[in-house]
């Protein structure tokens, strides 16, 4: 065991050292040498500045965006899409890290939202101070995951996905039947004091930020310790509880995490849509559309979730507002999670990542196809030659 | 009281005899495909309003209709798996295959609303409204026909099962896929067909659901698969005889909770599930293996 590790590892340090090592096996030292240093340093290739552009100008454009177009019915389209931004991003934050599917999201983001409108009418807030219950709301969201995660991430895979299913449904039900939810009927939420011109935009732009927050939150977790511990446990949870990763404190964490972020984003859209009703707080289609973006964009990637909210969720949006009624909207929404899952299983960004890639080696590979082409033709000269004649 | 209390037991056995086959249907398919079926819940109220349509346009009885649903649902079953089913594979086919079946439901549940529109339906026929008189209760007779078909239909899946060759293969394969492989079953055809008969059981559970529950709509589904989850996973997943026990018990304690507060006596199902989870993962009658993959 030990030998076959040294014997990996050797090879290893070679190629990240990134030049040729002088007494490397006969075989591959003349191999090694022939490749330009250029194409084994850049491999494999990356942009960090472009992308670092990249990201600059899709934060500009959505905070230029609410003043660009003052339309109510645009900037409430983008006060939603980025509330789907935000909970994507969580959702991901600890399924598609961890690989253990949530289909009860929802229940975060209704256990905010009714925080919100309950302790807004309680303590009588009203206008922007209603904003100060924001992180609380997470707070009480990221509570009510501990309990649920310690009984549900005992069991993986299926079970764990009904168990998250069965947790919705008794939220619902219980929203439907407390007193203090207002039941069937649900709670008010206060009345915004600002101007109706730019009604949405305190909303747009805190949502902007929930989002930013969110996303910022999973790239720091993606490259933690904490993000590798998750990804071996998708991997192969025996496998990373055997290499000593505590296992049900990651994944825990991760969902309380994930909770908070949820629960936040509830909040500000029950407060943003004016009312709490538990067929629309706790709604089954929240949680397929969550899991849809992720899948979309890319389970488990930082850019998938994000692009997959931002296509998807005006999409849906739009076909509401086109549609007479909303089944034929559903129809669509379900068609096209089936073209989705059969013809993209692994979402639009790393399917488009690996034709990039695929395009890449094609190209790598005619390069060397010509190089070596050149060289049968014109084989170099051998040093050895001049000391023969 | 004694006699409520009676009549909620009686209920509830009779009518767990129902869920018990619908939820024999899912722990089927999950035994051999591996797969989480949430479409079960849509499955059975499409079943319901084909009775519907067959007795409200045709005039045909309800159970005369049976003969016309159980095979079209086997094949509506038969052509979803060879559709949407069949041709996800790799590592991450498990959360894919319930997604997709997820997507189906909510087509299927589309579909319906714009066909039958949100309005309550219920199936109506002589012996919906009849009653019979046990001891000092009655009971309407849908439940005794109910729990007939129940009973005639794990019959039926017990031959299947356990006194043919393709029972034969279909119990390898639950147990081992690779191997039954290697010995020559045709686990692809084995899967079809077992997913065309747990989807055709949900014809019976419609049209008793439909005649029992007096009224559904397409959104009737969610209340139907989640307690048909409860169900299963309480009792372990792909265990068919613990999906009957615990579908009986779990209809009888929610019918005699329904007696002081209807409002959450579904709960009970709920309730009883995260408890039993917490001590015994792999539910009542699961085994071990199903925690372990």
């Amino acid at each position: 065991m030990t030998s076959d590790r040294a014997a990996g590892k050797a090879p290893a340090g070679d190629q990240h050292a990134g030049r040729p090592v002088a007494p490397g096996p006969a075989t591959t030292a003349p191999a090694t040498a022939t490749i330009p240093a250029g194409t084994r340093h850049a491999w494999p290739p990356r942009s960090r500045s472009l992308s670092v552009t990249g990201i600059a100008v899709l934060i500009a454009v959505i905070a230029v965006f609410p003043l660009v177009f003052t339309n109510p019915t645009a900037t409430n389209f983008g006060v939603i899409t980025l509330i789907f931004v935000a909970v994507a991003s969580a959702w991901n934050m600890f399924s598609g890290f961890s690989g253990y599917l949530s289909l009860g999201h929802a229940v975060f983001y209704g256990t905010g939202a009714y925080f919100l409108v309950v302790a807004a009418k309680d303590w009588n807030l009203n206008g922007a101070d209603v904003f100060w219950l924001l992180p609380l709301a997470g707070v009480v969201a990221a509570l009510i995951a501990v309990p649920l995660g310690l009984v549900a991430l005992r069991v993986r895979r299926h079970t764990f996905v009904v168990i998250t299913i069965a947790f919705f449904f008794i939220a619902q039900l219980s929203a439907s039947n407390l007193t203090v939810t207002g039941g069937s009927s649900g709670v008010l939420a206060p009345i915004p004091n600002w101007a109706a011109a730019t009604f949405n935009n305190p909303f747009y732009y805190l949502a902007m930020l929930l989002a930013a927050a969110a996303v910022t939150l999973s790239v720091l977790i993606r490259r933690s310790v904490f993000g590798l511990q998750l990804r071996a446990i998708r991997d192969d949870e025996d496998r990373a509880a055997g290499l000593g990763v505590r296992a049900m404190p990651v994944k825990l964490a991760a969902l309380v995490l994930s909770a908070f972020f949820t629960g936040m984003a509830g909040a500000l859209w029950v407060y943003f849509i004016g009312q709490a009703v538990p067929q629309f707080v706790f709604d089954p289609l929240f949680d397929l559309a969550v899991v849809l973006m992720a899948f979309f964009g890319g389970l488990g990637t930082i850019a998938g979730p994000v692009l997959g909210a931002l296509i998807l969720e005006p999409t849906q949006l739009y076909l509401n507002l086109q549609e007479s009624n909303s089944y034929e909207s559903e129809i669509l929404f379900g068609a096209l999670f089936l073209v989705v899952i059969l013809f993209l299983p692994r979402g639009v960004l790393p399917t488009a990542g690996e034709w990039l890639t695929t395009g890449r080696i094609r190209r790598l590979r005619g390069d060397w196809l010509a190089w070596r082409a050149r060289r049968t033709a014109n084989p170099p000269v051998p040093p050895a030659a001049g000391n023969l004649s | 009281m004694a006699s409520e209390i009676g009549q909620a037991i009686a209920a509830g056995i009779l009518g767990g005899g129902v869920y018990a086959l619908m939820a024999a249907g899912l722990t089927l398919i999950f035994g051999v495909l591996d797969i989480i079926n949430v479409a079960q819940g849509i499955f059975v109220v499409l079943g319901a309003y084909l009775s519907y349509v067959l007795s409200v346009h045709l005039h045909l009885d309800l159970l005369l209709g049976l003969f016309i649903t159980v095979p079209a649902m086997f094949v509506i079953g038969l052509v979803i798996y060879w559709l949407f089913i069949r041709p996800l594979r790799g590592a991450e086919r498990t959360s894919m295959t319930l997604l997709a079946c997820f997507a189906v439901a909510l087509i299927i549940e589309g579909v319906l609303y714009q066909e039958f529109g949100s309005n309550y339906v219920s199936l109506n026929a002589w012996y919906t409204t009849a009653s019979v008189h046990l001891f000092d209760f009655y009971l309407a007779d849908i439940y005794l026909i109910g729990f007939g078909l129940a009973a005639v239909a794990f019959g039926a899946l017990y031959l299947i099962l356990y006194r043919t060759t393709f029972g034969r293969a279909v119990r390898a394969t639950m147990q081992n896929q690779v191997a039954a492989r290697l010995i020559g079953i045709d686990v692809n055809r084995v899967s079809a067909v077992t997913f065309g008969i747990g989807t055709s059981v949900t014809a019976i559970g419609g049209m008793v659901y439909g005649a029992i529950s007096g009224g559904f709509t397409p959104n009737s589904s969610y209340d139907l698969i989640s307690r048909l989850l409860a169900i299963v996973i309480l009792a372990g997943m792909g265990s068919i005889g613990g999906a009957l026990v615990t579908a009986i018990f779990m209809t009888t304690v929610e019918a005699l909770v329904d007696i002081w507060q209807p409002d959450w006596a579904v709960v009970v199902f709920y309730l009883a599930m995260v408890i039993i989870l917490t001590f015994r993962p792999a539910g009542l009658f699961g085994r071990r293996a199903v925690r372990a993959q």
